[in-house]
């Protein structure tokens, strides 16, 4: 089957006064429909730059980035961007914020505003509707932005290091939510991490990525011995252990 | 708790005994004739004129003409400042070219143009409203842009990653997260407004509180023009209150 997204050699530079920084370098990887796939590098090797690459953001100097057409094809947003923060905005209530990306896409319709509202009674958010942000908790504002990046319908996800800025306890919960909500809405995801167990936990396959500029280094496929994995679920598994060290040894070697 | 409260029963205490007690040497200097009331007039004489003036409602049509100018070139610099400061925002290049210009213009001492105006616009209002608006209008440019320039680079990749472009960043990100920084700005520029249009009438009115100090003080009549000062007082407080009052509301809002 064609892939969802096909990454084909893209370069991207930065231009500066100072010169130039090459961050990736003739980069190609794919997404199938239903894959999460995980992205792990050094810290500033380009993987923001990457995500922007394939949100449109940014256009590559070279090579190219498809989507499948049954995607693109009547769709506005294709592709959701969750940013890792949730910059929720403290002047709206939190019903105004998850349907920000509808109100600028002027799709504030039954069709759309019904699922947002079924979210929120989902995930535990119907009780903060009317609220500011600043009174929920981390994990819930977290999980807000998710439903207003999932208000718009996309397909493919794409989550720069989403958790990062959670305690741990909170981090582990909201991923396993996070999984959960994506898997039953069979979305496909790109997921940036810095945390190799949490990519491990989370994701179907995981490509590690050098130092700048960046190319693929590896592809690992996670193979989890699990009736049903969920992110919490797979990090007991017997062969996570094994996957941690290859990585490690991938994104040290 | 009681402690705080009775703080602050003594310290208003003191403050109206400070009150009473100036007036009351103002008045009893006068009326011992240590004080020449010609010349500093009296709160008796004071609170006579100003009986006298609201009875034919003259001080009324004065404080409405004051306050009726400064209104409105509060709301011209409100207008005319944000429309473009979201115009050099829009275009940075246009800021850059203007930059010095407004930095330039902002710290001029606006007085110096009172003159010029009245040269060019003549004796009139429109001479007072413009007097006010330039002294207030270029602070708020400045302040705005940098406002808006400063606003986080993470909330505009937001709306781009929610699918807006420029107008939706100005209409959903850059206005509403201003607000505060503008109620800031509107304070300082109500009281700014306030002396613009003084020294305008000043120079080219024939109504207004400034126009009745000026004409008090050639014809000497003191209490006029001390009583327009007290009125002035009253003036600057009340619109400085509308505006905390706007603040309270947005903020309830919240
Ligand atoms: N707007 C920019 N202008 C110039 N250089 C940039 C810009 N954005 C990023 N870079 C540079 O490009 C490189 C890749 O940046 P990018 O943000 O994509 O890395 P990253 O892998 O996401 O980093 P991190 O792990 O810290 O999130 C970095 O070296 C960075 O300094
Ligand atoms: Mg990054």
């Amino acid at each position: 089957m064609e892939p969802l997204l096909s990454v084909d050699h893209i370069d991207y530079a930065y231009h500066t006064l100072d010169g130039e920084t090459k961050a990736l370098d003739h980069l190609s990887f794919q997404v199938h429909f239903n894959e999460f796939l995980g992205i792990i590098g050094p810290s500033g090797c380009g993987k923001t730059t990457l995500l922007s690459l394939i949100f449109g953001l940014l256009t590559p100097e070279a090579g190219r980035i498809k989507i499948h057409k049954a995607l693109s094809r009547n769709h506005k947003m294709p592709i959701g961007y969750m940013l890792q923060k949730d910059h929720l905005l403290e002047w709206r209530t939190v019903y105004q914020n998850v349907t920000l990306g509808l109100e600028i896409n002027h799709q504030m319709t039954p069709g759309y505003i019904k699922p947002v509202e079924q979210m929120l009674r989902d995930y535990g958010l119907d009780a903060f509707k009317h609220v500011r942000p600043s009174q929920l908790s981390g994990g819930m504002r977290q999980r807000a932005a998710l439903i207003r990046t999932l208000a718009m319908k996309p397909n493919l996800l794409l989550l720069d290091e989403p958790f990062s800025a959670l305690d741990y306890q909170t981090r582990l919960n909201v991923a396993e939510d996070v999984y959960k909500i994506l898997r039953r809405k069979h979305k496909s995801a790109i997921l940036v991490t810095h945390d190799i167990s949490e990519a491990i936990s989370f994701c179907d396959r995981v490509i590690v990525l050098s130092g700048r500029p960046s190319r693929v280094k590896a592809q690992v496929p996670i193979r989890l011995s699990l009736e049903e994995k969920t992110p919490l679920k797979a990090r007991s598994a017997k062969e996570f252990k094994d996957y941690f060290n290859q990585l490690w040894g991938e994104l040290n070697g | 708790m009681t402690h705080y409260r009775q703080r602050r029963r003594f310290v208003r205490c003191v403050q109206i005994l400070t009150a009473v007690l100036f007036f009351g040497l103002w008045e009893a200097t006068t009326r011992l004739h240590i004080l020449d009331a010609f010349i500093f007039s009296s709160p008796s004489r004071v609170l006579a004129t100003f009986i006298d003036m609201a009875r034919d409602g003259t001080v009324f049509y004065h404080i409405g003409v004051t306050l009726y100018e400064t209104l409105l070139s509060f709301v011209i610099v409100l207008i005319l400042g944000t429309g473009i400061a979201v115009i050099l925002w829009w275009n940075r290049k246009a800021a850059a070219i203007c930059e010095p210009y407004l930095v330039v213009l902002n710290s001029l001492p606006k007085t110096a143009l009172a003159p010029i105006l009245i040269v060019w616009l003549g004796n009139n209002m429109k001479t007072i409203i413009v007097c006010a608006v330039s002294l207030a209008i270029f602070n708020t440019v400045i302040h705005l842009y940098t406002c808006f320039s400063e606003t986080d680079g993470d909330k505009l990749l937001l709306i781009r990653t929610l699918g807006g472009g420029k107008k939706e960043i100005l209409s959903k990100v850059i206005l509403p997260g201003s607000i505060p920084s503008l109620i800031s700005n509107m304070k300082a520029n109500i009281g700014l407004c306030l002396v613009g249009v003084i020294i305008g009438e000043f120079l080219a009115a024939n109504a207004g509180i400034g126009y009745l100090i000026i004409y008090g003080s050639q014809v000497f009549k003191l209490s006029w023009v001390i009583m327009s000062i007290v009125l002035l007082c009253f003036i600057a407080v009340g619109l400085y209150a509308l505006i905390g009052l706007l603040e309270k509301i947005y903020q309830k809002r919240l």
